[in-house]
């Protein structure tokens, strides 16, 4: 029996209307996503993959088309509600991290479960917890962001988008602050997850060094899907195929 | 997120940011000290007057010659001026049964010099020995005088004690005789200070009997006024009646108008408690004033804070914080400042006010009502300005912020 994709989205358009102007970001793609995959979607800038990383993870909402998540179609939901999606189902990772400066990295990762009730308590275990899967070192966990390096903080960001245990995490650009090295640092991580974890992973990138380490390449370009296919020859830095 | 996490967050955002917060709290700090120190000085004026006019004693009335006329008050009759009292009156008020005592009064500002030269102005009151009974005085060295020296036209005085101060000094004045408008009194008491009782000042001025008074100083039978001490409390309107038909009969003048004024205690209460609350209101309503002020002060920081951290607010919202959690955090924030401002305020209020006492030896009174009008005044301030730049916040579209640098 086939298992129901996680995400499924059908023709789904967006279009930017700016006084008589209108753009279209995203032209009746469709396709599916499916649990522990290990995606990336690539584009050159100005395609389109911004948008949809954002309508896949219920920060913006289609102008047409159909977005399942889990079956339930969340095209056309509220705002609180899509509030509510962001905060169990998907967990982001940034290309500038985006943490919070003048928290700790404890609190930076922590953030999440304030705003899912968690009590106290828990909240710095589940914390450490993300931050030991992310691989962040454990002695630098009340540093504030700028004392860290980029690497690191990328790190802190994975752990943050993990430790409410999403669903999905997508990533936009995730090395793209990075270099060569730290970058693989990420890649692998992320793999980690992916292998060990099971987590589905969704990374938008313009370089196809980064895409080359996911199972299965969506391309778009100027807003419409024109290809996706299966990774034979994925890059492997992780230790835990 | 609960609202002790909220709290915390507020208060590290504000220390994030000491000299701005700090500065803006100021303002509240200004106008919350404001507001409980003229409403502080407003009570305490107010709680001042109540004891003098209740020092005058509380079923006390007082009969004036000439008419008061509604409107122009109390102090407006010049009451020296009229002439319709007469000694003779207190004849007819004996018969009315709900008066304990009276006390016919003649006061004149004489010119007094002690014998070692010391030379004074002040109130001269003639009065009956009933006087110290209806007025609550209290000897503090030697006696009163009696009927029977009245009588005699003994030529006796009692000083109040800053008069014994100004003509004696530290000396026993005892037994010693002054003179009042050149006629020689002998001392033969000197009353514990009682402070004012609003019209007079008892510690400033001289009783002596009322007829010596009449005869040797005034040189008429006139009176100032008629001091009644009522038996109760709940007969004053019952008596005010009486006496004004037995007086009026007396004086052969038509009830509706009588050609003198009686007068309660609670009337001047009530007259004068009116006016200070009006001026304590306004006081207030001024240092009101500089709180909106503070308030604006805090919209403006609020504001300034919401766009400075729009990112934050963007990631914020991409990590699943609702509206209404955003709304929240920044209306706190604000709250917070301005509670912190209200408490600061509270103490440095509390602090000037009694220093003012102190200083300018005015009487304050720091109810726990202004602590808690102060202390919700500053948390009203709090909602209402920073209501706004937190709907802001909170309406910020999540993409649009994190795309902001």
């Amino acid at each position: 029996m086939k298992e129901d994709p996680v995400i499924k989205i059908e023709n789904v358009s967006k279009i930017y209307q700016s006084g008589e102007v209108e753009t279209i970001a995203l032209k009746d793609v469709s396709f599916e996503i499916n649990r522990g995959e290990m995606v990336a979607i690539m584009g050159p800038s100005g395609s389109g993959k911004s948008t949809l990383m954002h309508i896949l993870g219920f920060l913006d909402k289609p102008t047409s088309g159909r977005y399942l998540f889990n079956g339930q179609d969340v095209s056309n939901l509220e705002d609180d509600q899509l509030a509510l999606l962001r905060l169990k189902k998907v967990g982001f990772v940034f290309q500038s991290f985006n943490l919070i400066w003048r928290k700790t990295v404890i609190e930076n990762v922590s953030l999440p479960l304030f705003y899912a009730k968690v009590p106290k308590e828990k909240r710095l275990i589940l914390s450490q917890e993300s931050l030991k899967k992310a691989a962040f070192p454990e002695k630098f966990i009340n540093y504030y962001p700028n004392q860290i390096s980029g690497g690191m903080m990328q790190r802190v960001a994975i752990a943050r988008s993990l430790v409410n245990d999403p669903e999905i995490i997508l990533a936009d650009e995730p090395t793209g602050n990075l270099d060569t090295k730290t970058g693989d640092k990420v890649l692998e991580t992320f793999q980690d997850l992916n292998f060990q974890n099971g987590k589905t992973i969704i990374i938008i990138t313009h370089e196809s060094y980064v895409a080359e380490h996911c199972q299965r390449i969506i391309h778009i370009r100027d807003g419409e899907l024109v290809g996706d296919e299966i990774n034979k020859s994925q890059k492997i830095i992780s230790n835990n195929k | 997120m609960n609202f002790f996490d909220l709290v915390k967050e507020s208060i590290d955002s504000i220390f994030h940011n000491k000299l701005r917060s700090g500065l803006t709290i100021l303002g509240i700090v200004i106008g919350i000290a404001a507001v409980i120190i003229m409403v502080s000085l407003g009570q305490g004026a107010q709680k001042q007057i109540v004891q003098s006019i209740q020092n005058l004693g509380s079923n006390l009335i007082s009969i004036f010659p000439g008419v008061i006329q509604p409107g122009r008050g109390f102090v407006a009759t010049g009451r020296g001026t009229s002439q319709t009292l007469k000694l003779e009156d207190i004849n007819v008020l004996k018969d009315i049964e709900t008066i304990e005592y009276i006390s016919p009064e003649l006061n004149r500002r004489g010119q007094v010099v002690s014998e070692s030269g010391n030379n004074i102005n002040t109130l001269i009151i003639g009065a009956y020995p009933e006087y110290f009974i209806v007025r609550n005085f209290e000897i503090e060295e030697g006696m009163f005088f009696t009927e029977n020296q009245m009588r005699s036209l003994t030529r006796v005085a009692i000083l109040g004690n800053q008069v014994k101060q100004d003509l004696f000094g530290d000396e026993n004045p005892i037994g010693k005789k002054i003179r009042i408008n050149n006629v020689s009194f002998k001392v033969i008491g000197v009353l514990k200070p009682k402070g004012s009782t609003g019209f007079i000042n008892p510690d400033d001025s001289i009783v002596i009997p009322l007829l010596p008074m009449q005869k040797f100083i005034s040189g008429n039978e006139y009176l100032s006024n008629i001091s009644l001490k009522i038996k109760d409390k709940n007969l004053i309107d019952q008596t005010i009646d009486e006496a004004t038909i037995k007086l009026a009969q007396k004086h052969r003048v038509p009830i509706e108008e009588p050609d003198f004024s009686i007068i309660s205690p609670q009337e001047i209460l009530s007259t004068f408690n009116q006016i200070i609350r009006t001026l304590t209101l306004f006081l207030a309503s001024i240092a009101g004033i500089s709180l909106v002020v503070g308030g604006i002060g805090i919209m403006n920081m609020m504001l300034t804070t919401v766009n400075e951290r729009v990112k934050e607010i963007g990631i914020r919202k991409a990590i699943g914080a609702k509206r209404g959690d955003i709304n929240k955090q920044f209306l706190i924030e604000s709250i917070v400042l301005t509670f912190i401002g209200g408490i600061l305020g509270i103490i440095l209020g509390v602090a000037f006010s009694l220093l003012i006492s102190k200083l300018a030896n005015l009487a304050v009174s720091i109810s726990l009502f202004v602590i808690i009008l102060a202390s919700g005044i500053s948390i009203a301030v709090g909602i209402i300005f920073g209501y706004w730049p937190a709907k802001r916040a909170s309406e910020l579209d999540p993409i649009e912020a994190l795309r902001y640098e």
